[in-house]
C-alpha cells in the first residue's frame, strides 16, 4: 500500500506568470508530504498537477509510472482527493454525500457510516451539508476522500478557514492517516501544521522549491541561537550575560529570555542555581527557516 | 467492505443525487411544476367559463302572453338563455335594471310587448333584444296558424376542432417540459462547476457521459410528473378529452427534454453563475413559448411571424402533442417533430460539449 509520486521540472504557466517555475520533488510511499508556502506560491497549483487537474506546460508528473492528466480509472481509484473548496452534491446529507460517493468508486454503503463515526459526524449524519459547520464540512470532505481507502490521499489546505481549536482536532485526526502505509501529500501556509504532521516538507515560495527535508533536518540546518526562558528575578541578567556561550540576555515582565548557541552549559547553569522554574527552550521554527531563505518575513 | 447493501453504479448514484437535489429546491419545484400549473389552471379552468353565454335576467310584470303561452319546445330553448323572475310594480323594477340588478323587464299591453333594457352591459343588451325578437316572432308565427317554411340549425365550430382546454393543455405541457428541461440543465450544471464538484468528479472513476446521463434521467422522470399531473387535471377537472392516441406523448417528452436539455446543457457551460444560467435560460425560453403558441394560437399571427415559429424546436413539440393528445392523428404525426427535436439536439450539445468548462 502507498504510491510513490514523483515530480520532475514541473512549470506552469498563467500567461506571463510563472506559477510554478521548475519544480521537482519526489515522495515516498507511506510518506506524509507537504508543501509549504504562502498564498500564492504555487502550491494548489502544483497539488492540482499532480492529482490530474491541469495538464503541465512543461515537465512531468508520475504517480506509480501512471500519468495523472489522462483520466485512468484504474489511478482515480488508488487516490482521493480533496479540494480546496468543499465539493458537495447540494442538499443532500451528510451520510448521503458519502454514500453517493462511495457509489462512485464501487464501495459499499456500510463505509459511509463507518467513516462518519471516524471522522466525529456520527451525530450529523442525517443533516445537509449546507447546515455543517466549517469544520464538519471540512471533515466530512477528507471523509469523501476516504470513502474507497485511496493509496494516496491529497489534501488542499484541509485546515484553512478553521477556528483554533477545530484546528487542533483535524490534526489529531490528518496524524494517523498515513499510518496504515497511505502517502499523504498534503498543502499548507501554516508552519506549525507542517511542523507536527510532516514527514518531509517541501518550502515553496514564488513558484520555487526553495528547500526539502525533515521539519526537524530544516531547523537544525538554521544558524539561529536557541532561547531559554525562565521565570524573571531568579538569575540576575548581568550575572548570566557572563555565563560561557550565552550570546544576549532580554528580561521582562514575564521571562528572562537567554539566547544563546549552545544551550548545554546554559542550562546546567540554571540547574545548578535552582532556576529552573517556568522553564522553556525553543530552537528555531520554520518560519525562521523561511526567513533565512527569503531574507522575507513568513506571512501566510 | 461488503457490509451494508450492494453498491449502486455510479450513474445510479449520480441520477439519485440530483434527482434528491432537485425535489429538496422548493424554488425549483415552483418553476417546474407549480408554475406551469397555475397558467392550466388559469388558461384551462377560469378562461373556459367564459365560453358560454351567461343567462340575462329578465323581470316580467304583470300578464305577458307571448311569454306565458310560448310552445313547450320554444320554451326550452329559449329558456337556456333565459331568466324569467315575475314582480307586481314596474317602477320598482325599471329601478332594479338601472342599477343593474337585472337586465330587461318586459311588459305587455294587449298587441304591445314592451323591452326594457340597460345599454350598460352591452352584450346582454343585444342577447335579451335577440330572445325577445325571437319570442315575439314565435307568438306571430303560432298566430298566423302557419306552419313554419325555413327552419335553422346551428352548430358551434369549436364542438369540431377544438376548445380551449384541448388547446392549452398540449401545448402549456410543451412549455412546462421545455422550461424545466432547459432550467434543470443549466443551473445544475452551473452550480456543480462554482462549486467545484465537476472537478471532484472529474477526479473519480466515472464516465463523463454518466453525469450527462443522469441528468437525461432526472429530466425525463420530470417531463413524465409534469405530463401525469397535467393530464390528470386537464381530464379530472377541465373536461380535456384525450384521442387514442395520446401515449404517444411519451416519444415526444423524451426527444423534448433531450432537445431542451441540450439547450440548457449550452446555457450552463457559457454561463458563469447560477443566476446567468436561469437569466439565459429564461432570455430563450420565454420568447420560444409565446412564438410557439405554448400561451395561445398563432392562427391569426402574420405570416412572417409563424415563419420563424416554425423554426424552433417548441412549435414542433406542441405541434405533435396537439396531434397525438387532442386531434387524433396517429404515429406518422412523429415524424416532422422528432426529426426537429433530434436535429436540435445533436447540433446543440456539440455546441455545448466544446464550450464545456470542468473549471469555474
Amino acid at each position: 500500500m502507498g504510491a510513490a509520486i514523483t515530480v520532475d521540472a514541473l512549470v506552469m504557466t498563467y500567461g506571463s506568470l510563472r506559477a510554478v517555475d521548475g519544480v521537482s520533488f519526489d515522495v515516498r510511499p507511506g510518506e506524509f508530504f507537504g508543501l509549504l508556502g504562502p498564498n500564492g506560491a504555487g502550491k494548489t497549483t502544483t497539488l492540482e498537477t499532480v492529482e490530474g487537474l491541469r495538464k503541465p506546460d512543461a515537465g512531468s508528473v508520475a504517480i506509480d509510472g501512471y500519468d495523472p492528466w489522462k483520466r485512468q480509472p484504474e489511478l482515480q481509484r488508488r487516490i482521493g482527493v480533496q479540494l480546496q473548496s468543499s465539493a458537495f452534491f447540494e442538499r443532500l446529507t451528510a451520510r448521503e454525500q458519502l454514500v453517493t460517493f462511495a457509489s462512485l468508486y464501487g464501495v459499499a454503503s456500510g463505509r459511509a457510516d463507518e467513516l462518519l463515526e471516524q471522522v466525529g459526524l456520527t451525530d450529523k449524519a442525517n443533516s445537509p451539508v449546507e447546515k455543517l459547520s466549517g469544520g464538519q464540512a471540512q471533515r466530512l470532505s477528507i471523509a469523501c476522500a476516504l470513502v474507497h481507502d485511496p493509496e494516496v490521499l491529497f489534501l488542499d489546505e484541509p485546515t484553512a478557514a478553521l477556528d483554533p481549536q477545530a484546528r487542533r482536532n483535524l490534526w489529531d485526526f490528518l496524524e494517523g492517516l498515513n499510518d496504515s502505509g497511505r502517502t499523504v501529500v498534503l498543502t499548507t501556509h501554516s508552519m506549525e501544521e507542517a511542523e507536527v504532521l510532516c514527514d518531509r516538507v517541501a518550502i515553496i515560495d514564488r513558484g520555487r522549491l526553495l528547500k526539502l527535508d525533515t521539519p526537524q533536518a530544516l531547523i537544525r540546518g538554521l544558524d539561529v541561537a536557541t532561547r531559554i526562558s525562565v521565570v524573571p528575578g531568579l538569575v540576575r541578567p548581568h550575572e548570566a550575560r557572563a555565563w560561557p556561550g550565552v550570546a544576549d540576555v532580554v528580561e521582562s515582565d514575564v521571562a528572562l529570555v537567554i539566547e544563546t548557541r549552545d544551550p548545554g552549559p546554559v542550562l546546567a547553569a540554571l540547574a545548578e542555581r535552582d532556576a529552573l522554574e517556568g522553564l522553556a527552550v525553543t530552537k528555531g521554527t520554520l518560519e525562521d527557516v523561511f526567513l533565512s531563505l527569503t531574507g522575507r518575513e513568513y506571512r501566510a | 467492505m461488503s457490509r451494508g447493501t450492494a453498491a449502486r453504479s455510479p450513474l445510479g448514484a449520480l441520477t439519485g443525487a440530483m434527482f434528491k437535489g432537485f425535489v429538496r429546491d422548493r424554488m425549483t419545484l415552483f418553476w417546474a411544476v407549480a408554475f406551469p400549473l397555475m397558467f392550466l389552471v388559469l388558461f384551462g379552468g377560469v378562461f373556459t367559463g367564459q365560453d358560454e353565454a351567461p343567462k340575462v335576467d329578465v323581470v316580467q310584470v304583470g300578464a305577458v302572453p307571448v311569454l306565458d303561452d310560448l310552445p313547450a319546445a320554444a320554451r326550452d330553448s329559449i329558456g337556456e338563455g333565459l331568466d324569467v323572475e315575475k314582480r307586481p310594480g314596474l317602477d320598482a323594477a325599471l329601478d332594479s335594471l338601472r342599477e343593474g340588478d337585472v337586465d330587461a323587464v318586459v311588459t305587455q299591453d294587449g298587441d304591445d310587448v314592451t323591452l326594457h333594457f340597460s345599454q350598460a352591459d352591452q352584450v346582454k343588451a343585444a342577447q335579451v333584444r335577440g330572445l325577445f325578437q325571437a319570442v315575439v316572432q314565435i307568438a306571430d308565427q303560432a298566430a298566423s296558424g302557419q306552419a313554419p317554411r325555413f327552419t335553422l340549425s346551428t352548430e358551434q365550430v369549436e364542438d369540431d376542432s377544438l376548445e380551449q382546454i384541448q388547446y392549452v393543455t398540449p401545448s402549456l405541457l410543451g412549455w412546462a417540459v421545455a422550461m424545466s428541461a432547459t432550467f434543470g440543465a443549466a443551473a445544475n450544471l452551473v452550480a456543480w462547476r462554482v462549486s467545484g464538484l465537476l472537478r471532484r468528479l472529474r477526479l473519480a472513476p466515472i464516465r463523463t457521459s454518466s453525469v450527462v446521463l443522469a441528468r437525461v434521467g432526472v429530466s425525463v422522470v420530470i417531463a413524465g410528473v409534469q405530463a401525469a399531473i397535467f393530464i390528470g387535471l386537464g381530464v379530472g377537472a377541465f373536461g380535456l378529452k384525450l384521442t387514442g392516441w395520446w401515449p404517444l406523448i411519451v416519444p415526444l417528452l423524451l426527444f423534448g427534454t433531450l432537445s431542451f436539455l441540450s439547450i440548457g446543457m449550452l446555457a450552463g457551460a457559457v454561463s458563469r453563475t447560477e443566476e446567468g444560467a436561469v437569466g439565459l435560460a429564461n432570455f430563450v425560453v420565454l420568447p420560444m413559448a409565446f412564438l410557439s403558441g405554448s400561451f395561445f394560437p398563432l392562427d391569426g399571427a402574420p405570416t412572417w411571424l409563424r415563419a420563424v415559429s416554425s423554426c424552433l424546436p417548441l412549435k414542433h413539440l406542441n405541434d405533435g402533442m396537439l396531434d397525438v393528445m387532442v386531434r387524433g392523428q396517429g404515429p406518422s404525426a412523429l415524424l416532422v417533430p422528432i426529426a426537429v427535436l433530434l436535429a436540435f439536439t445533436v447540433v446543440l450539445s456539440a455546441v455545448a460539449a466544446r464550450v464545456f468548462r470542468w473549471e469555474a
